[in-house]
């Protein structure tokens, strides 16, 4: 009841964080952090995959709601929750994961987890960024759009993975 | 029949996942159809109290700069008030209003996505209708897109999908602008002939050639041009007057003639 509880608040919290604080940060009008993904990143293992492609589509819903993008940040996290047990056992064998509850730099060790929080982060990025813009002849100036704000997500994934990672 | 039921509920997961897409694709493309309407007028209330909320925040940390642009667009008012002019023949009787404007406040912006949109915190009660421009002191925000009771949804100028008629001041040419989503302190100038002169620091103003915006109002100055080859058209980029991340007020125009204007454009278009 208490572990629920607690992704439960971190849906809300983190759905609040992107649209009222995240959102209004800008740097040279190319990054914005999308972290609200560390959602889908540290589920538990064990979360079935319906459950975690149903709170991607909401946790993207949510997020799309507030910023007039309907279905567009959906998209991409479904795709990422889709992919994420596809990654995983890409990245760890069987015997090592049945130790595994929670995805984290402790379980993971540091290189699997960078890797791991790295890809997805790429997928989802690009996705949204592609997806935003629609334009053949804008097609470098988003990937360097999509690549910036990835690399800063995926700072801020890491660091607070560093700091929060005992409570959960 | 029994093998399609057992294929579906092994593979269960990635069935709902092509519904899952299927469903937010659905809400992609279908963004401006019949749901949006349903969706602005109940979901808009409440993500626009939550916005309305941390605005009212926000708002006090910016209190200082909006206090010197108030007094300075109150100083330019005051200039134009009856007695600062020697001869006043404005009340002719041929003079007659045509646009008027409502103040609002901004309460959530962004300018970081590829298509950007604001929402005010005044709506269909106050008199706001879709398709009404929104421009600010010195510059052009953008146009009116839904509205609920309270509150307004505004797609703006830093958006793919919106163009604006724009015109140089000095020679009046009228182009297009529109946004190419690089920086969102500049913006591009179509549709400039070559044969123009032009050069860097010439002020955009809206040409008023829309029924959405009067003429004049300023938007930005040219940055840099140049001509490309076998082109009969410059590349011309601006610099936007204000910058849209700093906006907190805005005036939403309602030009109160464009019935009239819209009933003679169609009537001539279909003779």
């Amino acid at each position: 009841m208490n572990k629920y509880l607690k992704y439960i608040f971190l849906f809300f919290f983190l759905i609040f964080f992107q649209i009222l604080i995240l959102n209004n940060i800008e740097i040279s009008g190319y990054i914005n952090p999308y972290f609200y993904i560390i959602f889908i990143l540290i589920l538990p293992i064990e979360t079935p995959k319906w459950l975690l492609l149903i709170s991607g589509f909401l946790l993207g819903f949510g997020i799309d709601i507030f910023s007039n993008t309907l279905g567009l940040n959906a998209f991409a996290t479904v795709l990422v929750s889709f992919m994420r047990p596809v990654i995983i056992n890409l990245l760890i064998n069987k015997n090592d994961l049945e130790n595994i509850k929670i995805p984290g730099i402790k379980s993971f060790r540091f290189l699997t987890f960078f890797i791991y929080s790295l890809i997805l982060i790429l997928i989802h990025n690009f996705t949204l960024f592609y997806f935003d813009s629609m334009k053949i002849n804008e097609f470098f100036q988003t990937f360097t759009k999509a690549l910036s704000s990835s690399v800063i997500t995926l700072v801020l994934v890491i660091l607070s993975d560093f700091l929060f990672s005992k409570r959960y | 029949m029994k093998n399609i039921i057992v294929f579906i509920i092994k593979n269960k997961s990635f069935f709902l996942f092509i519904l899952l897409e299927t469903i937010s694709l659905f809400f992609v493309f279908n963004n401006n159809y019949y749901q949006k309407s349903y969706y602005i007028s109940s979901t808009n209330n409440i993500t626009g109290y939550i916005y309305k909320i941390s605005s009212n925040i926000s708002g006090y940390f910016q209190l200082k700069q909006t206090n010197k642009t108030l007094a300075r667009e109150n100083a330019k008012l005051l200039s134009l008030k009856k007695n600062s002019f020697l001869i006043n023949n404005k009340y002719d009787s041929i003079y007659k209003q045509q646009y008027l404007y409502i103040p609002a406040r901004i309460i959530s912006n962004t300018t970081n996505k590829r298509n950007n949109y604001l929402m005010l915190n005044k709506g269909r009660n106050s008199g706001i209708k879709k398709d009404m421009g929104v421009v600010c002191q010195n510059g052009v925000i953008g146009i009116v897109k839904d509205v609920s009771d309270n509150f307004s949804s505004v797609i703006s100028i830093l958006h793919s999908k919106l163009k604006i008629s724009a015109a140089i001041k000095k020679n009046n040419q009228i182009g297009t602008l529109e946004w190419d989503g690089k920086n969102y302190r500049t913006g591009v100038l179509n549709y400039i002939p070559t044969h123009v002169n032009i050069s860097v620091g010439d002020t955009i103003i809206t040409s008023g050639y829309s029924f959405i915006f009067p003429k004049g109002i300023p938007i930005g100055k040219i940055s840099k041009f140049k001509i490309k080859k076998g082109k009969n058209f410059y590349d011309i980029d601006i610099i936007f007057f204000t910058d849209y991340n700093k906006i907190s007020y805005v005036y939403i125009i309602n030009n109160i003639l464009k019935k009239e204007q819209l009933d003679l454009q169609t009537k001539s278009q279909n003779e």
